[in-house]
């Protein structure tokens, strides 16, 4: 079946959209295989978390003093990890911890209001909640595990995976739930076309969310490459990738840097999951296993440990889902199983990946 | 009488023994009861053949899942009816291959379970290049792609459907037979030679290959046989609880497994059976939590989910704080057993200062 280059060009943004999505999570995934070769199998449900945390914020309309709570404790979890133990705790600190405390209590028992916060700051608060719970991951789950045989790690990881998918159902509850798009992004684009294709009449209509989540993940991807290769922190990131028994001895604290690596590259899964959620509009525990395991494939096969190579990856299995479904309309039942044909193939003929320098023993 | 005739005549005696409880509980035990003691044979098949490949080669396999889909579907499809899968395949009719193809139960078992051993073989020859973690999300995305055809093939599974009322074949005799089949032969297997060597690649796989052994071909018999009773598990699975569907093949039932054998130890079949009779009695014990529970005119709500909960914490806790299992590398053997008997207390300090206890059955 041929393309019509209407179709072609909605197609082509659909495809772009879904592969930046897969290539947001890719990026976590290819962040810790790359400092402790560690597959986080958590790292798909870490996404789940971003999304029903934006859902419960501004849709479902979480509890203000449960919002405020959780944001306390996220909190304290970034500050206890990052804080440099030689110098004392800030008075800011403190009264953070005092005003979001005092909020809890204030909503919570004198006088109970729902919280609805405008989508920014809703956005910004299940960012910071999931990177928070990203870095508890890696203290529950990787982190007593550093020196044991790396299968031990990788059982703790499916386990943990676990307990976050079940936690999610027993709190969230089982039920698939709908997401409610605001209007501004459901209302379609439509662009008239007839200068490329010389008829009148042939327009594409294009979802405003195909348009926004590869501009934002643009942004998200330069944010975090300026942090890694432009930053004290992302050296010393880039130095455990390396030689983490080096870097130790040359005075970085690793765990500290680990914990970084959690957090953002949790909270690229969790923006992943908010504009997942916005775009297919639809949320239930289980949601992040296969983006998941997707997007884990699109960071093996861009080259496991490096960034460009993820997102690349990512786009491509966005193109490859979107236009072999498109072009074979009789293949669209076998869509799940195309990232992981993409996976043997690319592990039998390549394993580095399309971008993965290196070629020191990694299978 | 030399010593391992002795222990030979032993094992059948205990062999006897089991069969003699099975005929008591066939006739004494409530329908529940007896389904339980099924599932932890199937259970005690599947953590063994596992263990084969995990536990004994070191090849973290994933695809458990997958071998028993293929062994519950070719096992389902060979037991139906004419009439049964005519009226069954609604969407699209049944193939005309399989539609008057019909075999005895205990045939179509082994069928099932060689099906599954030639899938393991053209997985295996592929992906068996591989090693560690990547292995084991290559065999997880084949898992995957089996369940995915199984979903499409509809002529032959009757799609997304699913396959229902099959036949309940798999009575206690039948599933405590093959169980006790299946550690014979993995067990003989293990103590051959070819056990050995299994054993020196797990341990180290460039050592075993620079003492002249063909590690890869090895590797791959020990992948098949382990997907061979991965099959029969699922043939057995299929004819217990009578419906098979896709989705019940998911990630999970391999993680399932894997719980098993990693709680009853890596590398010990004795653990792998104790840990699938302790796990399975768990699993269904913990039901509890997700029921109400009243205590006079008190009552507490189930909380639907919550015994996954439970089960993931305690695979956590295992894995973070007792790794090697509950068994380590320990097996069962008569010698310990009459140890134990002589002098239990000598026989507990004595086992925790050599891990490797006495091997052999």
């Amino acid at each position: 079946m041929m393309l019509t280059p209407e179709l072609f060009i909605q197609h082509f943004f659909n495809a772009l959209a879904l592969g930046s999505l897969y290539g947001l999570i890719a990026i976590g995934y290819t962040m810790v295989y790359g400092i402790l070769r560690l597959i986080n199998f958590a790292h798909g449900d870490i996404f789940m978390l971003g999304a029903y945390f934006v859902f419960f914020s501004t849709i479902a309309f979480m509890p203000a003093w449960l919002a405020a709570l959780l944001v306390a404790i996220a909190l304290l979890i970034m500050f206890t990890t990052f804080r440099d133990k030689s110098k004392a705790t800030p008075a800011w600190y403190w009264g953070a911890q005092a005003l979001l405390l005092g909020l809890a209590g204030y909503y919570g028992f004198i006088s109970p209001v729902e919280f609805q916060p405008p989508w920014v700051l809703a956005v910004f608060f299940a960012i910071a909640v999931t990177s928070a719970c990203g870095i508890v991951v890696d203290r529950v789950a990787y982190q007593p595990l550093r020196d044991a045989p790396r299968i031990s790690a990788l059982i703790s990881a499916i386990g943990i995976s676990f307990l976050i998918e079940n936690l999610g159902v027993v709190v969230f509850s089982g039920l698939p739930r709908a997401v409610r798009q605001p209007d501004m992004l459901v209302k379609p684009i439509i662009a008239n076309i007839s200068a490329i294709t010389g008829n009148a009449d042939s327009v594409v209509r294009i979802s405003p969310m195909a348009l926004i989540v590869p501009s934002v993940s643009l942004l998200l991807v330069s944010g975090l490459l300026w942090i890694i290769y432009r930053t004290k922190p992302g050296l010393a990131m880039r130095s455990i990738s390396k030689d983490i028994e080096t870097t130790r001895l040359m005075g970085v604290s690793v765990n500290k840097v680990i914990a970084l690596t959690f957090a953002l590259g949790s909270a690229l899964a969790a923006a992943s999951g908010i504009m997942w959620a916005l775009r297919y509009p639809q949320i239930h525990p289980y949601m992040g296993v296969l983006p998941g395991f997707k997007a884990f494939i699109a960071a093996v096969f861009g080259g496991i440990g490096s960034i460009h190579g993820a997102m690349l990856g990512g786009l491509i299995l966005g193109f490859i889902e979107v236009f072999i479904t498109a072009t074979f309309p009789a293949l669209s039942g076998y869509r799940d199983a195309f990232a992981f044909v993409l996976l043997i193939v690319i592990l039998l003929w390549k394993p580095t990946g399309i971008m993965g320098a290196r070629t020191e023993e990694k299978i | 009488m030399n010593n391992s005739a002795m222990h030979r005549a032993y094992t059948l005696c205990a062999v006897v023994l089991l069969f003699a409880i099975l005929f008591y509980a066939e006739n004494n035990l409530d329908t529940y009861s007896i389904q339980i003691l099924n599932l932890v044979a199937i259970n005690a098949i599947l953590a063994v053949s596992l263990n084969l490949i995990y536990g004994f080669t070191g090849m973290f396999s994933l695809g458990h899942a997958g071998f028993m889909a293929i062994g519950a579907y070719v096992c389902t499809v060979l037991i139906l009816t004419p009439e049964q899968k005519e009226s069954m395949w609604i969407l699209e009719a049944i193939h005309p291959w399989l539609a008057n193809l019909s075999l005895p139960f205990l045939l179509a078992v082994v069928v099932g379970g060689i099906a599954a051993s030639l899938v393991g073989l053209i997985i295996a020859i592929p992906v068996l290049r591989l090693g560690g973690d990547y292995l084991g999300i290559a065999t997880l995305g084949f898992a995957e792609i089996i369940r995915v055809v199984i979903t499409n093939a509809a002529p032959f599974t009757n799609g997304s459907l699913g396959i229902k009322g099959i036949p309940q074949y798999a009575n206690l005799w039948c599933n405590y037979g093959w169980l006790v089949v299946t550690v014979y032969v993995i067990v003989r297997l293990l103590r051959s030679n070819v056990g050995n060597v299994f054993k020196a690649i797990r341990d180290d796989e460039i050592a075993a290959r620079t003492m002249g052994v063909n590690t890869f071909y090895y590797r791959v018999l020990s992948f098949c046989v382990g997907a061979f009773f991965a099959g029969v598990g699922g043939a057995l699975t299929a004819a217990l609880i009578s419906t098979i569907d896709p989705k019940m093949f998911t990630f999970m039932l391999t993680f399932n497994i894997l719980m098993i054998v990693v709680a009853g130890g890596l590398g010990s079949i004795t653990g792998s059976i104790v840990g699938s009779i302790i796990i399975t009695f768990m699993l269904e014990w913990l039901r509890i939590v997700e029921n109400p529970i009243s205590l006079g005119d008190f009552e507490i709500p189930g909380i639907p989910g919550m015994r996954m909960v439970i089960f993931s914490v305690m695979l956590m806790c295992i894995i973070l704080f007792r790794r090697e299992g509950l068994l380590g590398m320990r097996e069962f053997s008569w010698d310990a057993l009459a140890r134990f008997v002589k002098n239990p207390v000598r026989f507990f300090s004595r086992a925790s200062r050599s891990t490797s206890g006495a091997s052999g059955k």
